[in-house]
């Protein structure tokens, strides 16, 4: 019973991280019909830039936890907001009126430019993160007991803060009906007056900034990365999209927490050498039960 | 546009600040301060050298942009067409002398070449077959898998275990790792195939983790990450080892002295009459009716199916056939390296596999076939730029797609002119 319920708790933050990466990929999808392969590598440069940071500001002699989280999440965001601009400006944006396959070849050339360019510059050694909030509220359950860790609750609240502000900024500013719209229709939005290619840059920079709360969040909570970590989480985050409708974004929460929460409890009460291919195989499961996922809309295709 | 074209060097210069700027942010930290435990050693030094290369490269390629030459090429550049190039009827194509040529060289390669050069042959017709394979998934049917590496995966591993558990040898399991590929293809490519072509990319990259996690952690039947052993081929039943426990070896039958070279030879024969006859093989297919329909489904999926074609049938064969072609090379590979282990199969490899098809030209043989060669033989010369080869596969790939999407070597097809008394 404890082993269940502290799955569930490891479960939902989990399920969170990959919510907020599963948003990058579901926008990104939703306005160009696009698979961003090179998000989980977005991810995995925050994940780098947090470190940085860290070590910056302490090299700075700052030692306070406040002031060293909020300037790494400041940095960390900025930079790897930066990325995803760049990425979209290179790689995709010449692509526009190309193939869709073509668009995909070069996402991939993307997620592996990014992949060596990193292991070069850095090595290719594992590296971590110094630990800065320690402690924990302990519940005993039956014989056992329950550990919720501050920084599973920081991530809890952090990640729910990023999923709320994007909802607000998505359904009640101009920045968001603008996006919307080109969602919608891209071709109608940009005979309106909406300049799309700056909406599309935008939806890029979302994502890249999500991944990089997720990659601050894991890399404070999990202490150590490399630079191959963004390939797995990538593809989790993206089941997490499909499963919750791609191009939804309540869905990609919805789907990162189901996800985070199963795979969490497979790998508790079954088995943790498999909980990947578990996650794989969910993933072709939905796609072959349910390909427009929980809260998608079936996809019809025309002329 | 007869009017001069001057250029607006201020422009240019806000276009490289900027760009320098951006170049800044991004390479500052990655580059610039190199985590070292808990602290950082700062290289700034590396961070300036790129940010000006970008700075100027970008001032560069504005200023040109802005004269004429550089307009020109900007129009062609937005105009070019991706088409395939189409021969005047009754074209003779030079490949007729060609051909026999390229064999007879091949055939004498194993008796000049050295044991190493010969092996690094191998090697790359090893990614030939590869390249083959996938060039009919992605170059003719449009389907992009980024799993191929577990049917090569499913090869090798059947070579291997299957001699271990079955006693099957190379020449047996040759065609069952190919049926054994191709029906691992269809079972993975039949739900898939019915629905979006993008999601296919994603449930076969999935595919090729699931194969290597298998391969990884079923250490009861795959023996982990320590990996099995692969037999080498026999040649009418005699073995290519010094000494054989049962019967006679190649050298005591031939009466010849031993060379563990003469191994190398033969698999690389086999493999040149392999890799032969499945070029044949692809060649007929891309004229028949189903080749056709491949290429059609690729260019315009709704057309063709309003036309009546089963698109999930016609792209199932491309990926079975793709998928035994990769299961064949498996079963190379793994007679050639004498073992096989997880290691050797990871997305790495299906991202060079890719990368041989994007270089080549999708649906180009021809440049498959030089691809091949050059991603495979290329790094094993230059075995100091090793740890960039990643680097430059990946800028290989976005430059490929923005420059010449259909590869280096564009498809061609010879035109069809109507009979001598058919009415138009």
């Amino acid at each position: 019973m404890d082993i269940v319920l502290q799955q569930l708790v490891n479960g939902l933050t989990l399920g969170s991280v990959y919510g907020l990466i599963a948003i990058g990929y579901t926008m990104v999808y939703g306005i160009i019909g696009m698979i961003n392969f090179a998000h989980g590598d977005v991810y995995m440069v925050s994940a780098y830039i947090t470190a940085i940071a860290i070590a910056i500001l302490t090299f700075f002699g700052i030692e306070s936890f406040p002031i060293i989280i909020v300037g790494t999440l400041f940095l960390t965001v900025a930079v790897t907001g930066a990325y995803g601009w760049v990425i979209e400006r290179i790689a995709y944006r010449p692509l526009r009126s190309s193939s869709r396959l073509a668009v995909l070849i070069s996402a991939i050339g993307m997620s592996l430019i990014l992949q060596n360019y990193v292991q070069l510059s850095q090595g290719a050694n594992q590296q971590g993160v110094p630990t800065l909030l320690t402690g924990a509220i302990r519940f005993s359950v039956g014989d056992g007991f329950v550990q919720i860790t501050y920084m599973k609750l920081f991530i809890l609240f952090v990640s729910l803060l990023g999923m709320g502000v994007l909802t607000y900024v998505i359904q009640k500013t101009k920045l968001g009906r603008m996006c919307r719209a080109t969602q919608q229709d891209r071709k109608m939005a940009s005979i309106l007056g909406i300049d799309t290619d700056k909406v599309i840059s935008t939806v890029f920079v979302i994502g890249a900034v999500m991944a990089a709360l997720a990659g601050v969040l894991v890399t404070l909570d999990y202490g150590a990365f490399d630079f191959y970590v963004g390939f797995i989480i990538g593809i989790k985050a993206f089941t997490a999209a499909v499963l919750g409708g791609i191009g939804s974004l309540p869905g990609a929460m919805l789907g990162g927490l189901i996800l985070g929460l199963s795979e969490a409890l497979f790998a508790g009460l079954i088995s943790s050498d498999y909980k990947d291919v578990f996650s794989f195989s969910l993933l072709v499961l939905i796609l072959i039960i349910r390909p427009s996922g929980l809260l998608g809309k079936p996809e019809v295709e025309k002329v | 546009m007869s009017q001069a074209v001057g250029i607006n060097f201020k422009k240019s210069s806000v276009d490289a600040f900027i760009a320098g700027l951006m170049a800044l942010v991004l390479f500052g930290p990655i580059v610039g301060v190199v985590l070292d435990g808990y602290g950082f050693n700062a290289e700034f030094g590396r961070v300036a050298w790129i940010v000006a290369v970008v700075a100027v490269g970008r001032f560069v390629m504005s200023s040109f942009l802005q004269t004429e030459k550089g307009i020109a090429l900007a129009f062609r550049y937005a105009n070019s067409d991706d088409g395939v190039t189409v021969l005047p009827p009754g074209h003779k194509s030079k490949m007729i002398w060609i051909i026999p040529l390229v064999i007879a060289v091949g055939l004498l390669i194993p008796f000049i070449a050295s044991k190493y050069v010969l092996t690094v042959i191998i090697l790359g017709l090893i990614y030939v077959l590869l390249g083959l394979g996938l060039n009919i998934v992605v170059g003719l049917a449009g389907l992009l898998d980024l799993g191929f590496v577990g049917f090569y995966a499913i090869g090798a591993y059947g070579l291997a275990l299957g001699y271990e558990n079955l006693g099957l040898g190379f020449w047996s399991m040759l065609p069952i790792a190919a049926i054994l590929a191709a029906f691992a293809g269809a079972i993975l490519g039949f739900p898939v195939l019915r629905m979006h072509g993008d999601y296919l990319a994603i449930v076969t990259l999935g595919f090729g983790e699931i194969i290597r996690l298998i391969l990884t952690n079923w250490a009861s039947f795959t023996h982990g990450p320590n990996g099995v052993s692969a037999p080498l081929p026999t040649f009418f039943g005699l073995e290519f080892k010094r000494r054989s426990r049962d019967g006679e070896t190649f050298h005591e039958f031939f009466n010849i002295p031993y060379d563990s070279a003469y191994k190398y030879m033969f698999i690389y024969i086999v493999l040149f009459a392999v890799v032969w006859a499945v070029l044949f093989i692809k060649h007929r297919l891309v004229k028949m009716p189903i080749g056709r329909a491949w290429e059609a489904l690729r260019e315009d999926e709704i057309a063709c199916r309003s036309l009546g074609l089963n698109h999930v049938l016609v792209k199932l064969s491309a990926f079975m056939i793709g998928a035994s072609t990769g299961g064949l090379a498996g079963v190379f590979f793994a007679t050639y390296q004498g073992f096989v282990n997880p290691s050797s199969f990871t997305f790495f490899e299906s991202a060079l596999i890719l990368a041989i098809v994007v270089l080549g030209g999708m649906g180009s043989t021809l440049g498959v076939v030089i691809a091949a060669f050059c991603l495979t033989v290329l790094p094993e010369m230059l075995r100091e730029f090793a740890e960039y080869r990643v680097l430059m596969f990946g800028i290989l790939m976005v430059v490929m797609m923005i420059w010449k999407p259909r590869g280096i070597v564009r498809v061609t097809r010879t035109g069809f002119s109507p009979k001598k008394g058919v009415v138009k």
